[in-house]
């Protein structure tokens, strides 16, 4: 692998510079680089990864005081006050005085006796026969390898590796001593230059910091989009191609009352699609007002004529979720009478289903209505077609179809490209007269509508219709906008 | 919907040989026919609820060879007297007032087309007889059965045999220990007796709508049938008696009929007389956008198996008994939309200029998304109809004013939500394994009753999730999207809510008007959802705050 050492980060930079003067710990190339901790650790995954560094993990021994070496430092060592003891007391003492007036314990004062002598500090007089006097031997009692030592270490954790020869003997010494000096390992890593690293060493010194690029092939930090819901983003679509065909777009209640959902679209009130195990009721609740007395009564005689049963005039106040926005754009119709407009809405429509891969209990609904003195059947199909075009979808067919409020009827076949098969889409038809009259609409009306969900589904490549109501982070924060 | 197979073979029969297999399935759709399923025996179609006719292959061959050009104008239909009659005892006026009944003799069923019959007569129950409730069609073998007939009513203690059973039941014990006795008893209800059509000896043919009996069991040696429907709708009743006598007629049967003899009246039937409607020319093309003239207008009609003639400025049209689909004129303008095809209408664009444009509300909901995906959030979609332990019990909510619709299929989606709160901290628990922070939100209608209305608006609500979130930073969000989307200023002040940590809660005032609450979510919900991650959230109702 070559590397060109322009697309050197510039931490990476520092660390090899550092690492030019030998082997060190994160610590301390944190002191040296001028870098925090996280920046270094970033660095030193980098170089690993470029194989420019060794990573070697070591055992490190650091000595520190104990108890009695704490006591130490304050105090002084026992031999330390053997001699100054001796010190001001005279130069020649015997041992029981000596022990008096230094308080310290057996075990103390004759460590303090044996070190001091070895300290040379002191000696016994020879051949005095007073083999209990001791003599100071030296006026300059010099500071003992041990106190050095001890010093040192008070102010921080030594390693071992780092101590000198007259250290390690100071170490040796002072082990002896319980609870003097503690030792504790650690486990730490350590940083060289591998063979590769050593080699641009000389390179990377040259290369001035303007020159410096980046690494551009690395990955960079994921960070998400806030987005509207994919599945609003077919709303949006179907709403846009509706307000570049001329259409004006209408809002309507979810909840409706079964007049406006089924008795004003010509349903007769047997008729199974009424019935609870397909529609939701919603409990305990009734509409008071309805619609005006002229309109139910229309409604009522084209029951009676059409259908032949005597109509209920209970049977529609209960309130229902609709079950098509057809509720809205035909009470839109009852209030505005329009002689000729073009109006869509999207919204929820509910069926009471248990819901699987391919059905949900509640989905959205496009609907378009024209209402016109002179439109037709062909112009239907000619408002699909330019719907579906601007879908991207080219090629569409109809076939004769059947719903209870439009006549005739059409339902559109759409050729999916990547799936490779015709899949069936809207629906269509133009107002049955019992639907238009009643409400007072003289000119006929086209509908057409259907659900959106299967749209998202086959843009999304989606199998699963619950998957679009599941709100997986994973999936909105990945979903693209434009598929 | 309906759906029926049909074997290529049976069908090519029917058809005519002339005729592919491959021009058959292509012109199905083209009679409204959609295909679910093609194997290389038969197709499987389903059909439209207000075409019973088609339930039968004999009634597909009927229109598929008007379709062709093969046999057109209304299809041919005899029938000739009998002195087979049934006496109906003013008795069954309570319970299931009309019976009406053809008798179909030298004909010859084999497997396939009695298993037909039977889907036919299975599909007119279920559609047009609306589970049996409007009419029952009980088929017999005519050979066994002593004429004439009496249709009356008996106790619940009375005794026959019926089908598929070898010893006598009470009714009683049929409608309580059968299949059909537990599925349509209801029909029956409140009854205190019960229909029952017997022979000159008093032999049981039929228990309707419930069962026939094992005496007059149809089988393929069965020469001759007689059928019968019961009805509480006398209309619906002639529709499927004309839909069997043409289906039988086509099947090769004679077609004999049946006096009906009630007290005050006697029918004969089948009644297969014409239905005459009168069809404007210029109302047709100025619906379908053609311009067909009168001959070119019949042959369509006659391609759709109707005879029609010029009358004048109209054309009268002759629509056999059995086309119960054609109720008003506009009918007769798909007829002839098929019979011209429609495959052959090309389309056109109407000729309107005008200015679309989105609705006012549902425009500031657009700009609310835009602003809150500006501010980094990510769109969720939940259901208006929720459960009711997460939209209350697990949000600390009271349940008393709830919008429950009857009879749900899942226990997920038994109201109408009154917040879209619960659903985004449900959203929450649902990604505790993607990575935070997460900051969602959802735009959507909610829901209360109000006396004996229900009220519904836009809510606009907003959830926070991370280790560090808090009132401060849900605030932050709510002043930003308040201020780039209305350009208003918000207050907050100290509120009580169930959901919201006591302290941390407030109510949002804009102008001095309530539109919302903001807040931190009560641990003991974080518990309940089991999140890992404390939650701040704000709600608000967009069309109050648009009031301002």
């Amino acid at each position: 692998m070559t590397l060109d050492v322009k697309t050197l980060h510039e931490i990476e930079r520092k660390l090899i510079k550092a690492l030019t003067n030998g082997k060190f710990t994160l610590n301390v190339l944190t002191q040296q680089t001028g870098l925090n901790i996280d920046q270094v650790r970033r660095g030193i995954e980098w170089l690993k990864y470029k194989n420019l560094i060794n990573v070697n993990e070591k055992t490190i021994k650091f000595l520190s005081l104990g108890i009695e070496g704490i006591k130490a430092i304050e105090k002084d060592l026992p031999e330390r006050i053997l001699v100054n003891v001796l010190n001001s007391l005279g130069e020649v003492q015997s041992i029981p005085n000596l022990k008096l007036a230094c308080k310290l314990s057996d075990d103390e004062f004759n460590a303090a006796i044996s070190n001091a002598m070895l300290n040379r500090w002191i000696s016994r007089i020879p051949n005095s026969g007073l083999s209990n006097t001791l003599i100071r031997t030296s006026q300059q009692t010099r500071e003992s390898k041990e106190e050095i030592f001890l010093k040192k270490i008070s102010l921080s954790s030594v390693s071992y590796d780092s101590l000198s020869d007259e250290e390690i003997k100071a170490y040796q010494s002072l082990r002896k001593r319980p609870n003097y000096i503690e030792k504790k390992e650690t486990k730490n890593i350590e940083i060289e230059l591998s063979q590769h690293g050593l080699g641009i060493v000389e390179e990377v010194n040259k290369q001035s910091e303007t020159e410096r690029t980046i690494d551009v092939m690395a990955p960079a930090p994921i960070i998400f989009a806030g987005r509207k819901n994919p599945l609003q983003d077919i709303i949006d679509e179907a709403r846009e191609i509706f307000v570049g065909l001329g259409f004006q777009e209408i809002e309507g209640p979810l909840v409706q009352n079964s007049f406006w959902n089924f008795d004003a679209l010509f349903t007769p009130q047997d008729h199974p699609a009424r019935e609870m195990q397909d529609t939701f009721y919603i409990a305990k609740m009734q509409a008071s007002r309805v619609a005006d007395k002229k309109i139910l009564n229309n409604v009522s005689n084209i029951h009676k004529k059409g259908w032949g049963y005597k109509w209920n005039i209970n049977d529609i106040r209960r309130f229902v979720l609709r079950t098509h926005t057809t509720s809205v754009t035909i009470r839109y119709l009852a209030d505005n009478k329009p002689t000729e407009t073009k109006i869509f809405s999207v919204g929820r429509v509910f069926r009471n289903e248990k819901l699987t891969y391919k059905h949900l209990a509640e989905f959205y609904q496009v609907e378009g209505i024209v209402v016109g003195k002179n439109v037709t059947l062909r112009d239907l199909m000619g408002l699909q077609t330019e719907f579906y075009y601007k879908m991207g979808l080219k090629k569409i067919k109809f076939w004769p179809s059947f719903f209870p409020y439009t006549e005739p009827s059409l339902q559109s076949m759409v050729y999916h490209e990547k799936l490779g098969k015709w899949i069936e889409l809207f629906g269509m038809g133009i107002f049955r007269p019992e639907v238009t009259i009643p409400i007072g609409i003289k000119n006929p009306v086209l509908a057409w509508g259907g659900g959106l969900e299967r749209i998202a589904l086959l843009k999304y490549e989606l199998d699963d219709v619950r998957e679009l109501y599941n709100n997986k982070l994973s999936w909105l924060r990945s979903v693209p906008k434009c598929q | 919907m309906p759906v029926i197979t049909l074997y290529y073979n049976h069908l090519l029969s029917l058809v005519g040989k002339r005729k592919s297999v491959k021009e058959i399935l292509q012109t199905l759709p083209y009679i409204a026919l959609d295909i679910e399923e093609q194997t290389k025996d038969y197709v499987k179609v389903e059909y439209n609820p207000n075409r019973p006719d088609f339930s039968t292959d004999y009634g597909i061959a009927r229109a598929l060879k008007g379709i062709f050009g093969i046999e057109i104008g209304s299809p041919k239909f005899q029938c000739t007297g009998t002195n087979v009659s049934i006496k109906v005892d003013p008795s069954v006026k309570k319970v299931r007032p009309y019976i009406i009944s053809l008798v179909a003799v030298n004909g010859k069923l084999d497997d396939e087309e009695i298993r037909q019959m039977i889907a036919m007569q299975e599909d007119i129950h279920e559609g047009i007889g609306r589970k049996r409730k409007k009419i029952s069609i009980g088929i017999h073998n005519y050979d066994v059965i002593k004429f004439p007939l009496l249709y009356t009513t008996e106790n619940p203690n009375f005794k026959f045999i019926p089908l598929n059973s070898n010893t006598s039941v009470s009714m009683k014990e049929i409608l309580e220990s059968t299949d059909v006795g537990k599925q349509y008893g209801r029909i029956l209800d409140g009854q205190k007796k019960y229909p029952v059509i017997k022979d000159r000896d008093s032999n049981v043919l039929s228990f309707p709508p419930i069962i026939n009996s094992e005496l007059t069991r149809v089988t393929k040696n069965t020469k001759n049938l007689f059928i019968d429907i019961t009805a509480t709708d006398l209309k619906v009743a002639e529709d499927a008696l004309a839909i069997m006598a043409i289906t039988l007629f086509d099947a090769k049967f004679k077609i004999q009929t049946v006096k009906i003899n009630y007290k005050n009246k006697n029918i004969e039937t089948p009644n297969m007389k014409d239905n005459i409607k009168n069809l404007r020319i210029d109302y047709v093309n100025k619906l379908l956008g053609l311009n067909l003239d009168t001959n070119e207008m019949i042959k369509c009609l006659a391609r759709s198996r109707i005879s029609a003639s010029k009358d004048k400025n109209i054309i009268k049209c002759r629509i056999p008994r059995y086309r119960i689909d054609v109720m008003h004129e506009v009918d007769l303008v798909e007829d002839v939309a098929i019979g011209y095809g429609i495959h052959k209408m090309t389309a056109t664009y109407p000729q309107s200029s005008s200015v679309g444009a989105r609705d006012t509300l549902m425009s500031i909901l657009d700009n609310s998304r835009d602003v809150l995906s500006g501010l980094g959030m990510i769109e969720v979609m939940n259901f208006s109809l929720v459960g009711k332990e997460v939209q209350y019990n697990m949000m600390n909510k009271n349940d008393d004013n709830i919008l429950a619709v009857e009879h749900t299929k899942s226990i997920e989606h038994e109201v109408l939500r009154d917040s879209l709160l619960p659903s985004l901290i449900l959203t929450l628990s649902t990604n505790i394994h993607e990575s935070y922070p997460q900051r969602i939100f959802e735009i959507n209608k909610v829901f209360t009753a109000d006396r004996s209305n229900i009220k519904e608006y836009f809510s606009i609500a907003v959830a926070i999730a991370h280790k560090d979130t808090d009132y401060t930073e849900v605030k932050s969000y709510l002043q930003a999207m308040l201020k780039y989307l209305l350009n208003v200023d918000v207050d907050t002040v100290t509120g009580i809510n169930p959901m919201l940590t006591d302290g941390k809660s407030a109510e949002i005032i804009v102008n001095d008007k309530s539109i919302g609450i903001i807040g931190e979510v009560k641990q003991n919900i974080i518990n309940n959802f089991k999140l890992r991650v404390p939650v701040s959230v704000f709600e608000i109702n967009i069309s109050d705050a648009l009031k301002i």
